[in-house]
């Protein structure tokens, strides 16, 4: 955020850019028009679409947190998997129901973000990474031994999950799953997208850019990072359900760095701190890895390093920082 | 993206020209799920060498018109992608036969698919005792932890060694092989001195190994993932004496698997594992499969159990072919795989038990000892035919 300008004229201009933001742009469909028009092209790829589009949620709460409130996290994968474990838990102990499963899991995310955030947010930097880090590593390590509940490193088995609104059953060719992680996406977005254009999402920004500046104007910076923080765990935990829900089945990789990890790449291939990120990043590593995976089963994960390297030295700033560039554009904001 | 998905119709196309140029002649066509990236990769290595090996060495007997069609599907030590490429096998690629899979999550995480596909999954490794129950389309060529312990524990009693202690690492396979060695030992007359669990990842032995020490057992059970872990463990039991002390020490072969023998030296002498198979096994198929098998890899690898499993799950898909000449549903294979069985495997004789889908075969008791400077495996007792005896134990519901 550089100081606007002098001139007059100029910073009408700003602010009208700033009073607009918030409104649609044609663009912005481009997603949905291409994830519907998918749905009908690549009939033998819906199972790989749903969990495209639950991972998108989950990019999605992470961009969030890194890209507009600038905390920093590499264990995401707690939230996701708190809420993979919550709704897994539910559906193989006799509450079949998919919906309230999401909310169930919703609010057990929540609540282990807002536990976790009133620790955590206390440090910043190295320490806070390193902190996001610990509480993975224990929830891990609590469903690896809690085998009674979770089922260890077996994974949870038995999870039974009745069709959606009692008619559309989950099926073996992921049609049900891929309509239904769209829409829950199309959901998670619409809130995402309103969070950060409202003050709330714009003092973010500004605790990301100068949290001292933030506190000596007046904002509640600590009760609003622990805000965000929970809000994104719970994002986090919708995404992690929505995978259980779909695979019938939780394992402790669910909670692992690995997860975290790779999401993390994938956000920063898309471009962090730009709201559709997400929506190009994982996609662009899903589909990579799965065709790779198939045309070289052994090897595929050096093809993939290519395509790291390559991303990396080419597109800094992700896909999104290459199209901003180009166009003479703004950094994130 | 574009070139990704350009290559993917591509190969989509080329899958479709694959399928309408089969129907002429008869292509079996066969998914083969394993963790060929990931923690397992090693695994993965040792188990598909042996089935690529029958393969090669077999393709030749198959019936005239017979076109053998194999996919392969990495899991990347990981249900969920596991369950995605099953499911993706069965819808895209319309394999008749899933096979393979090392790990026990990602066959637990594939199993319920078979059924509502009715196609039969031949699992190569993942021991998980339960997931044969999951789906009635799964049948095991490999072993369960439980057919292993058991056996040993009964046969550790029987030698007059009265107390022991259990030493595993801390996740649902140690679990399991520690309530099966106790089982037995047990039922056998022994008692439990007592029992530690290490954590999985990159345990520090010492402290476990001494706390065995202190307790003074007539004999050690202990267990590792197979691999680099069994060193680390055996190096501890040397440093501290345990063996000095009076201590017998037990374990399944994943203790010393065959490839890990060169690694562990001389500490391993003197130990005693219960195992499926072992390249030193004096039978004229282990003969013919380890001649087959130097011919092929010329000395740059070692086979051990899961090569082993491996072959003899593709010696049985080869029997299905032969017999079906390669004209087959799932229900037909399925009912061909129950009643197999064979004399003819580098294990020894094996059969299906009908009842569980699980493997019924010999345990061999092996000793490892010191010969020519080489840590090598001498089998000198074996149980005949063991079922799983977990499914005798836990009844289904």
């Amino acid at each position: 955020m550089t100081a606007p300008a002098a001139d007059a004229p100029d910073r009408k201009a700003d602010i009208d850019a700033f009073a607009r933001r918030h409104k649609f742009r044609w663009t912005e469909a481009l997603p949905w028009a291409a994830a519907i028009a998918c749905y009908f092209t690549f009939e033998n790829y819906h199972a790989l679409g749903a969990q495209i589009f639950a991972t998108i949620l989950f990019a999605l709460s992470l961009d969030l947190l890194i890209g507009y409130a600038g905390i920093i996290t590499l264990g995401h994968a707690a939230f996701f998997g708190v809420g993979a474990y919550a709704a897994g838990i539910m559906a193989a102990n006799g509450f079949h129901e998919p919906l309230s499963g999401l909310v169930i899991a919703a609010l057990a995310a929540g609540i282990a973000g807002f536990a976790s955030g009133a620790i955590v947010l206390r440090t910043s930097g190295l320490t806070l990474l390193m902190q996001t880090l610990v509480v993975a590593a224990l929830l891990q390590e609590l469903a690896n031994k809690w085998t009674s509940v979770t089922g260890g490193s077996d994974g949870l088995l038995g999870m039974k999950i009745d069709p959606v609104f009692g008619v559309f059953r989950f099926d073996l060719f992921g049609n049900t799953a891929y309509i239904y992680c769209l829409a829950v996406l199309f959901l998670g977005w619409l809130a995402a997208r309103n969070l950060i254009c409202s003050p709330f999402g714009r003092s973010l920004t500004g605790i990301r850019e100068n949290a001292a500046r933030m506190r000596a104007i007046g904002a509640p910076v600590e009760r609003r990072k622990i805000i965000i923080y929970t809000i994104s765990a719970a994002l986090a935990g919708v995404s992690g359900a929505l995978i259980a829900q779909t695979t019938a089945l939780v394992g402790l990789g669910a909670l692992s760095l690995g997860r975290s990890g790779e999401l993390l790449i994938m956000l920063i291939i898309g471009g962090i701190g730009r709201l559709y990120g997400a929506f190009i990043g994982v996609p662009l590593y899903m589909i990579a890895q799965d065709r790779f995976a198939a045309v070289d089963p052994v090897f595929w994960y050096f093809w993939i390093g290519l395509f790291m390297i390559f991303d990396g030295v080419f597109a800094r700033g992700g896909a999104l920082g290459v199209i901003a560039r180009r166009r003479g554009g703004s950094p994130p904001q | 993206m574009f070139s990704a998905k350009i290559s993917g119709i591509l190969l989509g196309a080329a899958a479709m020209l694959g399928f309408t140029a089969g129907a002429c002649a008869q292509t079996v066509k066969i998914g083969i799920i394993s963790s060929y990236s990931g923690f397992l990769s090693q695994a993965a290595d040792e188990m598909e060498k042996g089935i690529n090996l029958h393969i090669k060495e077999y393709e030749k007997t198959l019936p005239a018109g017979v076109k053998l069609e194999v996919v392969r599907r990495d899991d990347g030590s990981n249900p969920e992608t596991g369950k995605r490429v099953a499911q993706e096998l069965i819808t895209r690629d319309r394999v008749q036969l899933l096979f393979g899979i090392v790990s026990s999550p990602v066959a637990a995480a594939v199993a319920p698919l078979t059924a509502e596909a009715k196609v039969p999954l031949v699992i190569t490794n993942a021991a998980g005792a339960g997931i044969t129950r999951i789906s009635p389309y799964v049948v095991r060529t490999s072993f369960t932890l439980w057919q292993e312990a058991v056996p040993l524990g009964q046969w550790a009693a029987k030698q007059g060694w009265k107390t022991a202690f259990t030493a595993v690492s801390d996740f649902l396979p140690g679990h399991d092989a520690e309530g099966a060695f106790t089982k037995g030992y047990t039922d056998g007359g022994g008692k439990i001195a007592g029992a530690v669990r290490f954590p999985p990842a990159n345990p520090d032995f010492a402290p476990f190994v001494q706390r065995i020490k202190d307790a003074k057992p007539d004999v050690a059970f202990l267990w590792v993932p197979a691999g680099a872990q069994a060193t680390g463990m055996l190096k501890a039991a040397r440093d501290l004496g345990l063996r000095e002390a009076g201590t017998k020490i037990v374990s399944t072969q994943d203790l010393a698997p065959d490839e890990e023998l060169p690694n562990i030296g001389d500490i391993g002498a003197g130990l005693i594992t219960a195992g499926t198979y072992s390249t030193y096994g004096e039978r004229p198929a282990n003969k013919a499969f380890l001649a087959a098998w130097e011919k092929e890899y010329q000395g740059k690898a070692i086979p051990d159990f899961l090569s082993a499993h491996g072959w003899d799950g593709m010696t049985m898909v080869f029997d299905m072919i032969r017999a079906t000449n390669g004209k087959f549903t799932g229900d037909e294979a399925l009912k061909f795989f129950t009643t197999w069985k064979t004399d003819n495997s580098p294990r020894g004789s094996i059969a299906i038990d009908p009842a569980t889908r699980d493997i019924v075969q010999d345990i061999y008791i092996r000793r490892h000892e010191m010969k020519d400077g080489k840590l090598v495996t001498v089998e000198f007792d074996s149980i005949k035919q063991v079922k799983d005896p977990w499914k005798e134990l836990n009844p289904p519901k």
